[in-house]
């Protein structure tokens, strides 16, 4: 089993792993960070979103040995420890941007993504295109959108 | 109204766990030293097994046991039940097949389980699964339920795969009301079969304690005691005081994870067998034909009009595909969900339907958000909108004159409305819509080249499921009121404990809320405690938009027990009549002095015990209540939906959608108008984009969210949300429910808008565009043909 070393929410890990680890089974099996989704297997769904050296990467369709040196940020490390939320979680939670919650991590990581990539101004247009690659089935997009909208405006400031 | 009372958009709860990654869901606990599960399932859909070799897949590294249908037989584990017990015309019970867990002697759909590997890793189990060998005798299959009853039978127990032929209504009474009708509408309807996907795959976990004999299921469930029951009374895996049944955070239901289901009862049955713990996490792929699917019905209905456009009669004939096995409570949707919502909003003298439900080669088929409700709605509002049509009237005039207006109103179909304003969501709806402004956006689209359509559907649905004496008159197995238990602490903060289930819902919020608003107190000291059999004593879970109707009103009851309670100790502490003791805004009156005690001093007496002798009042603050409610709850409304069509592609844009609901009193505004937004994208899912299709050989084509069209955010709208209210008078709340509205509401609204855009009627649900192409085109031939 090869090792792998990677920088995970600030904290450097190595572990042993089989080859055909992925880097969602890495975070949440052997880290334990279980706030990365697993929601289907064909690279849909988006619930796995994670950022690997700041880019958006879905973490279902990644072994963990891709991201040997690299820096990955989770839904868990996204606010500093004992900080307030990052703006993008707390517009979520104002705008009513989620119901069950399970696909919510990786619609937070895309939408800090969409930000670093399209600017603090987003259009409901945009926000919409641009979740092609992430599924909710609870809130029909509605709040998911407003939350982004108000999220990416906030991230100015901050 | 106080900031965290009922009516308050108060923020959630429990967002703080998941939007930091912290929820707990089932997939997201691990046990020391457990195992995984993963299933063999059949690539056919109608086999004969005849022999299962295991032998080389034992011998894989990392494999515990390996596990099949016989082992389970032997083992005399029980089969899987459908609860609701419906007869057929002639009086004879339906017709329920033996379905065990894990396929001992043959197979009846894709995906039914065939054997299970226990390994130490998902990876190996996935190696072993590969290496067992199984002999099949492929067999025909059925797919169609048209075709059903003339196919060779699945079940032997089943003649002509016809699981009930069941009826409600006055047969002669609607026929003669056709027979002298000024117009008769028909239509033919196909209910397209869909597949919930809660974007939590299901997940269980079973784990034996050999010391004190007791069995813990972690499991993705809407209604935990209800598994635990069937499990143990009916499996027959525990009993039931030796299985606890946990729920903990549930990432989305729609009706799909009420069930009981094969691996939930294979992990329990190997947990105790291995010795060890056992989880099985679905893939997506499984959940595809593992879970049940919902709808696929075929209908043919017909509504008479008499002058002026009233409605006579409605008469439906329905053939319902309740797939290869009856799943927990199939039963029940296409008959007491379905036909006795065929009143809609409208006063109809006669109204008859007739259900044949089949047994099919495909995964099984049951509740899925809104349940027999969005069925019957599109039913009633296709026929209502297309006889408007054929009438040359106003659809919204049409309806107007048809509403009921005043209530009580018992229908011929078994329910008894108790409140509604129908006119006026329809009119707010109406405004809301600029349904005035139409003809001009009209002519834009059509400057541009496009089409533009205007679609309603005044729905209703039958929520707060159910009173139990009613449900129990109707078949049902099991009753449906709801439990609630209030603990105070000594220190005033308080532990709301319910049998309602929250998988999105949103009640650890609205729940306090109740609490908060009632006892003023801050909503920050109460907490809401469910999905965990252990704790709560037990309960009948969440679906039907009961939770706020039934379980908030067991709260309630409990609520009122507690106060009384501590009236009694205020009137210790005071030395005053029990009777002058008044509760307003967190104090206790001594009615006509200034003398009070706060909550808080209250609460500690109760358990400090010292203004009072045991003999005169027990010490402490802790009440329960059952709550059965005494009506079925209506909640009612009007969506209107706008499209625009690209006639050379065929692609339909909702262009507007308005959604006016009568949910009676509303906890919170914005969790109301979430679970809106939510089941109207559902429905437009439904209406525009979902199908499960099978192909002839049983195989599903649409087997990943690759084929299987999810709405994703640029296919849904900006949605326009509000609300017109009655109290609903047969709870304390007045609350009719809301989880549902939109699932129901929504695909009869979009069909009813591209019909009117294209002009034709002959078009079928999924409306994908080229289905709106092919009938654009069909009907520009055959009006050049006329």
């Amino acid at each position: 089993m090869p090792a792998v070393s990677m920088t995970v929410n600030g904290k450097a890990v190595t572990a042993d792993v089989d080859i055909r680890t992925l880097l969602v089974q890495f975070l949440r099996e052997n880290l334990r960070l279980t706030g990365t989704h697993v929601g289907c297997d064909t690279s849909q769904c988006g619930a796995c979103v994670v950022h690997l050296d700041g880019i958006a990467v879905k973490s279902c369709t990644t072994l963990a040995v891709q991201a040997e040196g690299c820096t990955v940020l989770t839904i868990e490390g996204l606010a500093a420890p004992n900080g307030p939320l990052h703006p993008m979680q707390e517009a979520f939670r104002e705008h009513h941007g989620l119901q069950c919650g399970f696909c919510t991590p990786g619609m937070v990581m895309t939408a800090v993504d969409m930000v670093r990539r399209k600017g603090n101004e987003l259009d409901e247009k945009t926000i919409r295109h641009e979740l092609d690659g992430n599924l909710c089935r609870c809130t029909g997009y509605h709040n998911i959108v407003k939350a982004i909208a108000a999220g990416a405006r906030a991230m100015k400031g901050a | 109204m106080s900031a965290t009372g009922i009516g308050a958009a108060v923020r959630r709860k429990e967002d703080l766990r998941f939007i930091t990654g912290k929820g707990q869901y089932t997939d997201d606990i691990s046990r020391p030293g457990e195992t995984r599960a993963v299933f063999l399932r059949s690539p056919h859909a109608h086999a004969k097994i005849k022999r299962v070799d295991t032998k080389a897949a034992a011998a894989m590294p990392g494999v515990i046991a390996v596990l099949t249908g016989a082992d389970l037989a032997q083992d005399k584990i029980g089969n899987l039940i459908c609860g609701w017990m419906i007869h057929s015309k002639d009086g004879s019970p339906m017709k329920m097949a033996p379905h065990p867990a894990i396929a001992a002697n043959k197979v009846c759909c894709v995906g039914d389980q065939v054997a299970v590997v226990i390994a130490e890793t998902l990876a190996e189990g996935k190696d072993a699964a590969e290496k067992i060998k199984v002999d099949y005798e492929v067999l025909p299959a059925v797919v169609d339920a048209a075709k059903a009853q003339s196919a060779p039978a699945i079940h032997e127990s089943a003649p002509k795969n016809t699981i009930y032929q069941w009826h409600l209504g006055d047969a002669k009474a609607v026929d003669a009301a056709i027979k002298s009708a000024k117009h008769v509408t028909r239509l033919d309807i196909v209910n397209n079969r869909l597949v919930p996907n809660a974007m939590e795959p299901r997940v269980a976990i079973a784990e034996y304690d050999s010391g004190t004999d007791n069995l813990t299921l972690w499991n993705t469930t809407q209604n935990p005691h209800v598994a635990r029951l069937v499990i143990s009374a009916f499996v027959g895996m525990a009993p039931e005081h030796k299985l606890r049944v946990i729920a903990p955070d549930v990432g989305g239901g729609f009706g799909s994870k009420i069930f009981i289901y094969p691996e939930e009862v294979v992990c329990l049955w190997a947990a105790r067998l291995v010795g060890r713990p056992v989880k099985w996490t679905s893939d997506r792929s499984e959940a595809f034909v593992a879970d049940a699917h919902g709808r696929d019905h075929i209908t043919h209905a017909e509504m008479a009009f008499g002058e002026g456009g009233k409605i006579t009669a409605i008469k439906v004939k329905t053939i319902a595909n309740l797939g290869a096995y009856m799943s927990t409570f199939s039963s029940s949707v296409p008959t007491y969900l379905y036909a006795t919502l065929l009143s809609g909003q409208y006063d109809i003298p006669a109204i008859y339907c007739e259900v044949d439900a089949v047994y099919t080669n495909t995964a099984p088929v049951d509740a899925y958000r809104g349940a027999g409700r969005p069925e019957a709605t599109f039913v009633v509002e296709r026929l209502v909108e297309v006889g408007a049509r054929e009438e040359g009237m106003d659809p919204a005039e049409l309806r107007r004159k048809n509403f009921i207006k005043t209530f009580p109103h018992q229908t011929p179909v078994i329910m008894n409305y108790d409140a509604g304003d129908y006119g006026a969501s329809l009119k707010k709806a109406l405004d809301l819509a600029d349904v005035k402004g139409f003809d001009k956006r009209k002519r834009e689209s059509e400057r541009a080249g496009k089409l533009r359509g205007l679609g309603y559907s005044s729905y209703i649905e039958a929520c707060g499921i159910a009173p139990s004496q009613a449900v129990g008159s109707l078949g049902c197995g099991v009753g449906l009121w709801e439990s609630a238990e209030v603990r105070v602490n000594p220190t005033g903060s308080v532990e709301v404990l319910t049998g309602s289930h929250s998988h999105g819902q949103g009640h650890e919020t609205t729940f306090a809320q109740l609490v908060s608003e009632r006892l003023s107190i801050p909503i920050e000291n109460v907490s809401v405690v469910h999905g965990d059999t252990d704790k709560v004593q037990f309960g009948m879970g969440t679906y039907g938009s009961r939770s706020g109707a039934v379980g908030m009103s067991a709260v309630v009851k409990a609520l009122d027990k507690v106060e009384a309670k501590a009236k009694k100790v205020a009137a210790y502490m005071m030395e005053a009549a029990e009777g002058d003791i008044v509760f307003k805004d967190g104090k206790f009156t001594v009615a006509g002095t200034d003398k009070s005690v706060a909550w808080g001093d209250v609460t500690l007496n109760a358990y400090i015990a010292h203004k009072f002798a045991g003999s005169q009042l027990e010490p402490g603050l802790k009440e329960g209540a059952f709550y059965d409610p005494t009506n079925f709850t209506f909640p009612a409304g009007c969506h209107i939906c706008e499209v625009e069509i690209d006639p050379e592609t065929g692609n339909t844009e909702i262009v507007g959608w308005t959604a006016v609901d009568d949910f009676g009193t509303v906890v919170n505004p914005m969790i109301v108008e979430g679970q809106v937004h939510g089941g109207v994208a559902q429905g437009i899912g439904q209406a525009l984009l979902e199908s499960a299709i099978y192909n002839a050989e049983g195989q599903l084509v649409s087997g990943s969210f690759m084929d299987y069209t999810m709405p994703r955010a640029e296919n849904l709208p900006s949605l326009k949300v509000d609300t017109t209210m009655t109290k609903c008078p047969s709870n304390p709340l007045g609350i009719k429910g809301c989880g549902e509205a939109g699932a129901i509401a929504a695909p009869a609204a979009v069909v009813n808008a591209i019909t009117d855009a294209i002009g034709s009627e002959d078009l079928a649900m999924p409306a994908t565009p080229p289905a709106v192409w092919a009938a654009i085109r069909k009907a520009a031939k055959m009006q050049k043909a006329a």
